[in-house]
């Protein structure tokens, strides 16, 4: 995959919940306060987000509650439904059943969005990880941690259980959880090993692309440090592209070289890490830099 | 290599209803290849600040800084696009900052392999070995090598910082006093593997607080107003 090309281009992305009337546009951009329209109600989720994230690259995402982060995060995941936009993955990266669909078009001609949903869950299962703030949506919580990393395998085409019980149990020790607890339901671990348990869950199918969303929010300092260093050290050693969710600063500065920053539904400022956090230039991005601890 | 061209940076402050504070301005200067320029004024003059924009931690507000990057041939850094900054950092730029940035969880010897084993193509025996020797070189203690630097003191963790910033052998090194926080006799230490990256080609461009040390390792001081 050539590293000079993006791996996911994203343009014009937009959400709304409601209908939307003439006056909502004006009344719900960064600058407003809000992004409902007093008038008729309307949620403007998402307002025209693009970027790109190239191979192996983490991007940040940084943003109040209510920006929009994880709007994003669940339009790309194919959660929800976009109503406009774009969203392409190199058709190089693309593998399994859908390889020779992509490889009939130039190098981005499939808008996602506009695929069918058993398409979209081919794409998901072959290509995407998830790992959520809260491990309640990426786990099952009375399944074993084997069988939780199993039901990802199978829905990427493995069939062996011999072979799914060894790269469980790989994925397992790659994020230190006792191998000897593979059977043992989440229910019973901590919040920290949960999430390491729903890191593994996510890499069992070798994606492309990894969605990070607030990960280490809530979790205690030491415990954070480890997922952190985790997350560090097999993005590189996988080769994995990163969209990293974060109202946390400091995550951002740790995982990201370039970071994106969202208000009310749209990306008000894009740049380098160091340079968003020692020279940011939208009003609100200065708000936020001057407000952490 | 490097050539400033009337440089300035203003920061609008929004939060104090759009007030501009003028950091630096109408700085001009040439580092030729190999050379090292030191940077000196009062404190406030903007001499880190020039090294930020160079570095593109700061956007300039006006100016421009061509680099010859053995990459990418001439560029701007003022208007270069962000993917390209990340490239020449990678491959040809350091940065020497006056502490180090403790990265949880990982220890001091790996905190200066990391940037060797991003770049140089080197085993992890290799990199370990490099990264100790520069380490034992500063003085670190070797037991203290697999211990995270967030317990060091700020001496320790400097040197640290320097080691990891100099391990991979930039070809554009900056230096923002990286010897304020050592002892004299670090300081020697520290003067004689810049000498050696010079000797190696490194071109440096560095604000020293201690003057007497600048006209020691500098070949030109730019005075800044």
């Amino acid at each position: 995959m050539n590293p000079e090309k993006p791996l996911i281009r994203v343009r014009a992305l937009g959400k709304r919940f409601g209908e939307g009337c003439i006056r909502c546009k004006g009344v719900t951009d960064p600058e407003a306060a809000s992004n409902r329209c007093p008038r008729c109600g309307t949620i403007h989720a998402l307002s025209g987000v693009s970027f790109d994230v190239y191979p192996n690259e983490a991007l940040g995402v940084v943003g109040e509650s209510g920006s929009g982060k994880s709007t994003l995060v669940r339009l790309l995941h194919f959660e929800w439904t976009a109503d406009r936009g774009s969203f392409h993955i190199h058709r190089r990266a693309v593998t399994g059943p859908m390889t020779e669909t992509f490889f009939n078009g130039d190098e981005y001609s499939y808008n996602l969005l506009d695929i069918s949903p058993f398409q979209k869950r081919q794409i998901r299962n072959a290509l995407m990880g998830i790992v959520y703030q809260n491990p309640n949506l990426g786990l099952r919580m009375q399944v074993s941690s084997g069988g939780n990393i199993a039901e990802r395998l199978i829905a990427a085409g493995f069939r062996r259980i011999g072979t799914m019980r060894e790269r469980a149990g790989g994925l397992l020790e790659k994020t230190e959880i006792p191998v000897a607890r593979m059977d043992e339901a989440p229910s019973r671990f901590s919040g920290g090993m949960q999430q390491r348990v729903q890191i593994a869950k996510a890499l069992s199918n070798n994606p492309l692309i990894l969605f990070l969303d607030e990960v280490t929010t809530g979790l205690d300092l030491s415990v954070q440090a480890r997922v952190l260093d985790l997350i560090r050290s097999l993005k590189d050693e996988l080769k994995l592209s990163m969209l990293v969710v974060s109202h946390d600063l400091g995550v951002i500065r740790l995982l990201c070289q370039r970071t994106l920053v969202m208000k009310s539904g749209c990306v008000v400022e894009s740049g380098l890490t160091d340079q968003i956090l020692e020279d940011p230039q939208h009003r609100y991005t200065q708000l936020l830099v001057s407000s952490r601890l | 290599m490097i050539t400033v061209n009337d440089l300035s940076k203003d920061f609008t402050l929004h939060m104090l209803g759009g007030k501009t504070i003028r950091a630096c301005r109408n700085v001009s200067f040439h580092v030729p290849k190999g050379g090292f320029l030191g940077l000196s004024g009062v404190s406030g003059a903007g001499k880190s600040t020039v090294l930020k924009c160079l570095y593109r931690t700061y956007i300039p507000s006006s100016g421009s800084i061509v680099y010859d990057s053995m990459i990418l041939g001439a560029v701007d850094l003022v208007t270069l696009g962000d993917r390209e900054v990340i490239a020449i950092r990678h491959k040809e730029m350091g940065y020497v900052s006056q502490f180090l940035q403790v990265i949880p969880r990982v220890s001091a010897v790996h905190t200066v392999m990391e940037p060797i084993l991003a770049r140089n193509g080197v085993t992890r025996a290799e990199a370990r070995e490099r990264a100790e020797d520069l380490l034992r070189r500063l003085n670190i203690p070797s037991g203290l090598f697999d211990a995270c630097p967030s317990t060091f003191s700020g001496g320790e963790q400097q040197r640290v910082n320097i080691a990891r910033a100099v391990s991979w052998k930039p070809r554009l090194l900056l230096l923002d006093e990286p010897t304020a926080s050592l002892d004299r006799n670090s300081v020697g230490v520290v003067l004689g593997i810049l000498r050696e990256l010079r000797d190696q080609g490194t071109t440096m461009i560095g604000i020293f607080h201690d003057k007497d040390l600048m006209g020691r390792v500098t070949d030109r001081v730019y005075q800044m107003a």
